[in-house]
């Protein structure tokens, strides 16, 4: 160990997870690989740790045998401090080694926020951190997730975006730098050659153009890049590399255990939601190989708890079977099995009962608004009949504690339907009153809400954000119109979603803004304890750009958007037509009731959609 | 059956591992070997599993003792090999036998350390360490939970002996592990409190073995 790190350690919070060493990392003879990857994450370990997408990506990369692929994530303040004092570079946990040896830094970026992290580790590996001044061929610096579905103020930073599931792609496009790197060429052809690999973005082939006002006037590809790039998939989940060997961390991290994804996509399409968009087409796995992976992967890692994943768990078709193999398994060894997502309009008792064998928790529903009007112009297929139904069932069956999710500030909204909210909690706590079996332990019924933040892709791409102080208007509404003790209402500042919003619609101007936020010590800006609004605004001011530019400023459906380069399958007039519909507070039915023909399934060559 | 007892190593970068952190890695550990640990009855059930004088973080050990119990029979010869191929790097299980001596009866620590000293000669530093624990007594104060308290850790070191090793003076000593018990980070603290041109720049330990009241091995 580095002797500057082990002097350090004693002095930080939690030193195990800045040591690697865990069981199950994979390690590789330095002298035997021909690409060293640093698979970054941009927050803690004990977020990085947590991913899902993280662990298969690192055991598909390092599948490719001329690869060793190692983890990196973003140290804590005190660590990071120590570390500058120290002068130790950011290093890799599997071989300690300082990132200035690697050949690759591969991103993962899952939320806006984590972009000034991002600046900070390239910053931290030794590196410029413009792509531009990175003249050599390696490291190549590139990164993928979901926030890269509109990569644009993080352009000028990152040689290239890879776009949609990482499986193929990361390898397709390590075999060409493999290629690359064997042969000599330089940075600018290895670049127009990654943009032929399909769902490869490298931002420095595209010309952006824009008009006085600021909004873009056109994106021009140049050197063959194409027009669109499109998102790559897998089609078959089953065949699908899913680590059943992951590292199993020494130390606590958010979530402890094995995680089984059940689908991607969604068949809802909630008009707000962009996850709901860009991740069709929807591909379920067969419960045979869940329940096959699940065990090998509770048997490889000792877990004690197994949790479903996916964007709406009752939408799995095979459920109930599923939940039997894997309790047959479970029940006998103490191993807790859990399902979020659950949906408040087909939660059959038959499951809740089947959980009640392991382990009790809350029940939570995002319920998103607080009328019937409102849920159908977003989308939101849930009826205040089936919550209460729901709801009537876990208080008989002995749950005593509810919480409710809500935004504010979605398009149409009304303060009608902000009272609506609290007229739906006390709706909810007389139903408690009429079902709860035990009702001297009381209930917990709570409301929370968050400011609407409009996100590319989805069919409010183009809607305006309310502002803050509008935001605080309705918070103070819902707050008056609340009047029972047993309905606790939390709501989330508006300054995070602001900044959020800015990003997440962002071009590339914002680049020195991040830079410059960066420069007067942004970094982990997702943790409250390091986000400071005045910081952007401050940032923001000072390149002549404004927050309701971007977040508040109604887009027309004719403008060119930053991100109207990147194909997520979903077509444009579709979102235009749900968007119409949200006017006319009109139902779009879900996926299994008729296809809507958004076109993600053209991305899937002989599959068929789940929907 | 009935307690058994397991002797491990914990060195290299599980020395950063916690406590509370071990015994869930422990808990893991037997799990992936396929061993069923016993559990405690009652609402929320937990493993029986006990680390005799947890170690601080950072402090590495050749000699660490945890008790638990497993349902059913097995046989104990093949299970620290079974144990450590399942381990995170740096524990190592070198033993497994049933329970002979309760924890309590844990007396003393032979523990190794290295004093390094970045700008001091260590030939001349490991004499005046001598010399200075060879005082007969070393008062210092020690935060105990009635808050800064007085002490005196000499009647806490059985024996101690210092030798000098490139830019590092190297520390062999046996210091009482219970009743009283002496954190071996307090000997560099006294130093930092008492003589501060003595005290290294940084300091860290291992432990070698643990003894009984007569100075033979605990098992």
């Amino acid at each position: 160990m580095d002797k500057r790190l082990e002097r350090i350690l004693p002095r930080v919070q939690k030193p195990a997870r800045y040591t690697g060493g865990e069981y199950n990392q994979i390690i590789k003879d330095k002298q035997k690989v021909d690409l060293r990857v640093a698979f970054c994450f941009p927050d803690t370990y004990e977020i990085g740790m947590s991913n899902l997408g993280m662990s298969i990506l690192y055991h598909t990369m390092n599948s490719l045998p001329y690869v060793w692929c190692e983890r990196v994530f973003a140290p804590w303040g005190d660590m990071y401090e120590e570390m500058k004092k120290a002068e130790l570079p950011l290093y890799a946990l599997e071989s300690g080694d300082s990132l200035d040896q690697f050949d690759v830094l591969a991103f993962s970026i899952g939320y806006e926020m984590a972009y000034t992290t991002v600046l900070d580790m390239i910053d931290q590996a030794g590196l410029p951190l413009r792509s531009a001044e990175r003249t050599a061929l390696l490291p190549l610096v590139f990164a993928g997730g979901s926030a890269a579905v509109n990569a644009e103020p993080m352009a000028d930073f990152l040689d290239l975006f890879v776009i949609g599931e990482g499986e193929e792609m990361n390898n397709d496009l390590l075999a060409l730098l493999h290629t690359a790197k064997t042969e000599g060429w330089d940075k600018p052809e290895f670049l127009r050659r990654a943009a032929q690999i399909g769902g490869v973005y490298v931002p420095s082939l595209y010309d952006i153009a824009y008009h006085p006002d600021g909004t873009v006037a056109s994106i021009t590809p140049r050197d063959g890049a194409p027009e669109r790039v499109t998102k790559r998939i897998v089609v078959d989940l089953d065949s699908a590399p899913y680590p059943v060997n992951p590292v199993v961390p020494s130390t606590e991290v958010v979530h402890d255990r094995v995680n089984l994804e059940l689908f991607r996509g969604c068949v809802r399409g909630c008009r707000f939601c962009q996850a709901g968009y860009i991740y069709r087409p929807i591909r379920a796995k067969k419960p045979e190989t869940l329940v096959k992976q699940g065990i090998e992967a509770l048997k490889n890692t000792g877990h004690e708890d197994v949790t479903l994943l996916s964007l709406s768990t009752s939408d799995y078709r095979p459920l109930p079977a599923l939940c039997d193999g894997l309790l047959d398994y479970c029940e006998s060894r103490s191993i807790g099995l859990s399902l979020p997502s659950l949906r408040a309009d087909n939660f059959s008792m038959e499951i809740m009962e089947k959980l009640q064998k392991v382990r009790k928790s809350g029940l939570t529903f995002a319920v998103e608004g607080g009328s019937q009007r409102l849920r159908d112009a977003i989308n939101k297929n849930v009826t205040e009949g089936d919550l209460l139904h729901t709801c009537a069932i876990a208080f008989a069956g002995g749950w005593n504690s509810v919480k409710l999710y809500y935004m504010l500030g979605l398009p149409t909204e009304t303060d009608e339907d902000i009272v609506g909210i609290a007229d739906m909690a006390g709706r909810i706590l007389h139903c408690w009153r009429e079902n709860a079996k035990n009702k001297n332990r009381g209930v917990k019924i709570t409301v929370s809400t968050s400011c609407f933040i409009p996100k590319p892709h989805s069919p409010f791409q183009w809607e305006p954000q309310i502002t803050r102080e509008e935001y605080l208007r309705r918070v103070n509404l819902l707050r008056a119109s609340i009047n029972s003790r047993s309905v606790v209402y939390n709501w989330h500042d508006a300054d995070t979603s602001v900044v959020e919003a800015v990003l997440s619609r962002g071009d590339r101007r914002l680049g020195p803004v991040l830079e410059e936020v960066w420069k007067n010590g942004g970094r982990l800006e997702a943790w409250s304890d390091y986000f400071r609004f005045d910081r952007w605004m401050n940032a923001l001011d000072k390149f002549g750009l404004t927050a309701a530019f971007y977040a508040e400023r109604e887009r027309s459906v004719e403008e060119v958007l930053p991100w109207d380069m990147i194909d997520v399958g979903v077509r444009k007039a579709h979102l235009v037509k749900e968007r119409e519909r949200c006017y006319s507070s009109t139902l779009s039915p879900d996926c299994r009731h008729q296809c809507s023909a958004c076109g993600a399934l053209r991305l899937m060559e002989g599959g068929k959609c789940d929907g | 059956m009935d307690k058994l007892r397991l002797r491990f190593e914990k060195t290299g970068r599980a020395v950063w591992i916690s406590h509370l952190d071990l015994m869930h890695t422990m808990q893991r550990a037997f799990s992936r070997a396929g061993y069923a640990l016993k559990y405690s009855e009652g609402f929320n059930p937990h493993p029986q599993i006990s680390i005799a004088l947890p170690l601080s973080v950072g402090v590495g050990s050749y000699c660490e003792l945890m008790d638990f119990r497993l349902n059913g029979d097995t046989a104990l010869a093949a299970l620290p090999a079974r144990l450590t191929a399942v381990m995170p790097e740096g524990i190592r299980v070198t033993d497994c036998y049933e329970q002979v001596n309760k924890f309590a009866l844990l007396k003393y620590l032979e523990i190794r350390g290295s004093f390094e000293y970045d700008e001091r000669p260590a030939g001349e530093m490991a004499e005046e360490l001598t010399r200075f624990f060879a005082q007969p007594e070393i008062v210092i104060e020690k935060k105990t939970k009635r808050g800064l308290g007085q002490s005196d850790i000499k009647p806490a070191i059985r024996e101690i002996a210092f030798e000098a090793g490139e830019g590092e003076v190297l520390l062999h000593a046996v210091i009482s592990a219970q009743e009283p018990t002496l954190n071996p980070a307090l000997l560099p603290d006294a130093l930092r409190q008492l003589k501060p041109a003595l005290a290294p720049d940084f300091a860290k330990f291992t432990r070698i073995e643990n003894y009984l009241e007569n100075m033979q091995v605990f098992r």
